[in-house]
């Protein structure tokens, strides 16, 4: 090859680069929201093409179009690895022409996924992913923490616990960046109510078999074991410990992080007396049992977990916050969230923090025995209802940056 | 010097315990392996569809019980005798056309049909479990001093016990075994003798399938039924074939139970290597003992 030919060559490439740059721009004809999950895996189930079915429903409910331009739900399996998470993210954003990625359940990725938005201006609105990180230390102008996080879980369920006399806890925990946060926070409630903290045991993510973590935790001796696991895993760990005879023993058990499908897969025989946080419950009053209807008639006949139902909250709201900004800049749609206050069938009187956190109601609920569920899928009681600004994190403690102390 | 890396040693009792709940895992383990290794040695086929197998075994006992009212006990028949069955029809239609080609092939074949069974159980299940309670007879358990045994475990340690000697008997000391043995070595020259060869290969994947049936039965009650439980399981018990030796019966039993155990002491000792101990010993095995502990080298 001569140097002319080279020369051409590379002119040719630049024509080429340029070309793409406006067909990039050319599909900003559209609104896209883009929910990303674990489609297949073990947490697919709190999320997955469920919370796919929930954004798409808050799409229908604001009729289809934003700014005179048809919005459009697209979807990701994004296999619980934060590199995989975050390749996604990078294609959405600068090739897909995604606006905003909902759901992000597995902490690791959430925080990973909102890293890449972040530095994009892009908007992240985190419905399943727990970490209380996510408006901490890992913050950003453009993300909003939906629904729950494990600083609120840890408070309402840890607090709730000890105040009826669970004085010393043994931990089991995921161990990864959401299993970690959890334990830390609910460590953090437990001693600073006056418990101890007697051991812990980090076990790897999605394991089947706990009876050698539960064993460790029997002869701890603790009065609580707190799992600070999520889905499938604490499915198993409690089915394992009814069999190892933990609670008959004299201890309890704390699920940190329990929802409604995993009670289903308990079965109330196994899971009744646990108490638990959650932001939704389908059987709350007659909004949230008109909404669970609509989404079971979508969706197979299954009832919406909470991370689900906050999907289609946050992406109603963020459709909202778009039309009043009349503008797609993540920046400037996020500060109009911030602005308007939430009402939906799950919120009310909801608002956004500075630092990204919603804050909402919380609830603490105790699962019933099997005499006491009349109907299908008639699991919980509502023990208390904990005002947002009392489960959640107060700014003054906060690490996020955005924060001015 | 332990302590230097923050390794707590535990107490005698307690390690006891962990020593039994290692062989209550590796029992599963050594079923599963088991099948593996006869479909393997008999057949030349690396069944990816094991695991895929192993749940619809325990799917099979939580749909018969929902749905016809049949209990845990006929299940442990009934699910591995349906199952074995739709394994004899994949293996007459599919996995037979490719007896004579390069193993990838059969592994491809069968991994193919893992994704799809569990696909189609996704699909309509959902990845959450669904629940199967404990038999009334096996509820409760024991307390040994060192630890709590659930009845419900040492009923699975003796009943795989029991299935694995009683498939490593059948194949390496009766008549049956032997003109199985023989089918793999010389297909042609058994026929010529008047058996019927592939009949017997149907069979024997056929059972090869029912065990891993059996193993999830067993296994409904401590884990979820759920459509993904197999493919959690089935790399691991990949690994403990390659250790005990491809084909090995024997070595796909003892290497079920004592992987079982190891990684049973790595769960006290250094938890959050618990899920990769199995393949650090499955790479040391292979570098210094290809064919695996109890393979022959060909």
């Amino acid at each position: 090859m001569n140097r002319r030919s080279l020369l051409a060559a590379g002119f040719a490439a630049a024509l080429a680069f340029g070309a793409a740059a406006p067909a990039a721009q050319a599909a900003n004809d559209k609104v896209v929201i883009g929910v990303m999950n674990d489609m297949s895996s073990v947490y697919s189930y709190l999320g997955g093409m469920g919370s796919v079915v929930a954004a798409r429903m808050a799409v229908h409910d604001f009729g289809g179009k934003v700014l005179g331009k048809p919005i459009e739900v697209i979807y990701a399996d994004h296999q619980n690895k934060p590199d995989v998470g975050a390749a996604i993210a990078r294609k959405w954003f600068d090739e897909d022409g995604v606006d905003a990625i909902v759901d992000l359940p597995t902490s690791s990725v959430a925080i990973a996924v909102q890293q890449v938005a972040k530095e994009r201006g892009k908007v992240t609105l985190i419905s399943n992913g727990g970490s209380s990180e996510l408006t901490g230390k890992f913050c950003s102008p453009t993300g909003v923490h939906w629904t729950y996080d494990t600083y609120a879980l840890a408070h309402v369920t840890g607090k709730a616990i000890v105040q009826q006399g669970g004085k010393s806890w043994f931990f089991i925990t995921a161990d990864y960046a959401f299993g970690h946060q959890l334990q830390d926070d609910t460590a953090a409630v437990v001693k600073a109510s006056g418990g101890t903290v007697v051991g812990s045991v980090n076990v790897p993510l999605n394991n089947a078999d706990f009876s050698s973590f539960l064993l460790q935790a029997q002869q701890s001796k603790a009065q609580v074991i707190g799992l600070a696991n999520a889905g499938g895993d604490t499915v198993n760990s409690i089915k394992q410990a009814a069999e190892f005879g933990i609670v008959k023993g004299g201890q309890r058990l704390a699920g940190l992080l329990v929802f409604i499908a995993d009670v289903n897969a308990l079965g109330l025989q196994t899971a009744q007396g646990l108490m638990l946080t959650e932001a939704y419950y389908w059987d709350q009053n007659a909004q949230t049992r008109a909404f669970a209807k609509r989404f079971e008639a979508e969706y197979n006949g299954k009832v919406p977990t909470s991370g689900q139902a906050g999907v289609y909250g946050a992406v109603l709201h963020y459709l909202k916050a778009m039309a009043a900004a009349k503008t797609e800049d993540g920046v400037k749609v996020v500060a109009e969230m911030r602005k308007l206050p939430i009402n939906d069938f799950m919120t009310h009187n909801g608002k956004i923090r500075i630092d990204g956190r919603v804050i909402r109601d919380m609830y603490l609920f105790q699962v019933k025995s099997p005499q006491e569920s009349k109907y299908p899928y008639d699991y919980y009681k509502q023990l208390a209802v904990i005002p947002g600004d009392q489960a959640f994190r107060p700014l003054s403690e906060s690490e996020c940056p955005l924060v001015k102390h | 010097m332990l302590e230097w890396l923050h390794i707590a040693v535990p107490p005698a009792p307690a390690l006891f315990g962990q020593l039994l709940i290692g062989l209550i895992n590796g029992a599963f383990y050594a079923m599963l392996s088991l099948g593996l290794a006869v479909i393997f040695g008999l057949l030349n086929i690396i069944n990816f569809a094991h695991g895929a197998q192993y749940m619809l075994g325990a799917f099979c006992a939580y749909l018969i019980l929902n749905y016809l009212g049949i209990g845990y006990w006929p299940s442990l028949l009934i699910a591995p005798i349906v199952v074995g069955a739709f394994g004899m029809l994949l293996e007459r239609f599919f996995i037979r056309w490719v007896y004579r080609l390069d193993h990838l092939y059969g592994l491809l074949l069968t991994f193919g049909m893992a994704l799809i069974i569990q696909g189609v159980f996704q699909q309509q299940y959902g990845s959450a479990g669904q629940p199967y309670s404990i038999p009334d007879l096996l509820a409760g358990g024991q307390d040994l001093g060192f630890m709590f045994l659930p009845n419900y475990r040492a009923w699975v340690i003796v009943a795989s016990s029991v299935f694995c000697f009683g498939t490593w008997f059948v194949i390496e000391r009766t008549r049956l075994g032997a003109y199985l043995r023989a089918a793999t070595e010389n297909p042609a020259l058994v026929q010529a003798f008047g058996i019927n060869v592939p009949r017997m290969i149907t069979l024997t994947y056929g059972f090869g399938v029912a065990l891993a049936a059996l193993a999830g039965v067993l296994a409904a009650p401590i884990y979820q039924v759920s459509p993904l439980m197999g493919s959690n399981l089935i790399i691991v018990v990949f690994a403990v074939v390659v250790i005990g030796g491809m084909g090995s019966i024997l070595g796909a039993i003892v290497g079920g139970f004592a992987l079982g155990v190891i990684e049973g002491l790595t769960k006290v000792f250094y938890p959050e290597a618990s899920s990769t101990a199995i393949f650090v010993i499955m790479v040391v095995v292979l570098l210094v003992k290809p064919a695996g502990l109890f393979g022959r080298t060909v």
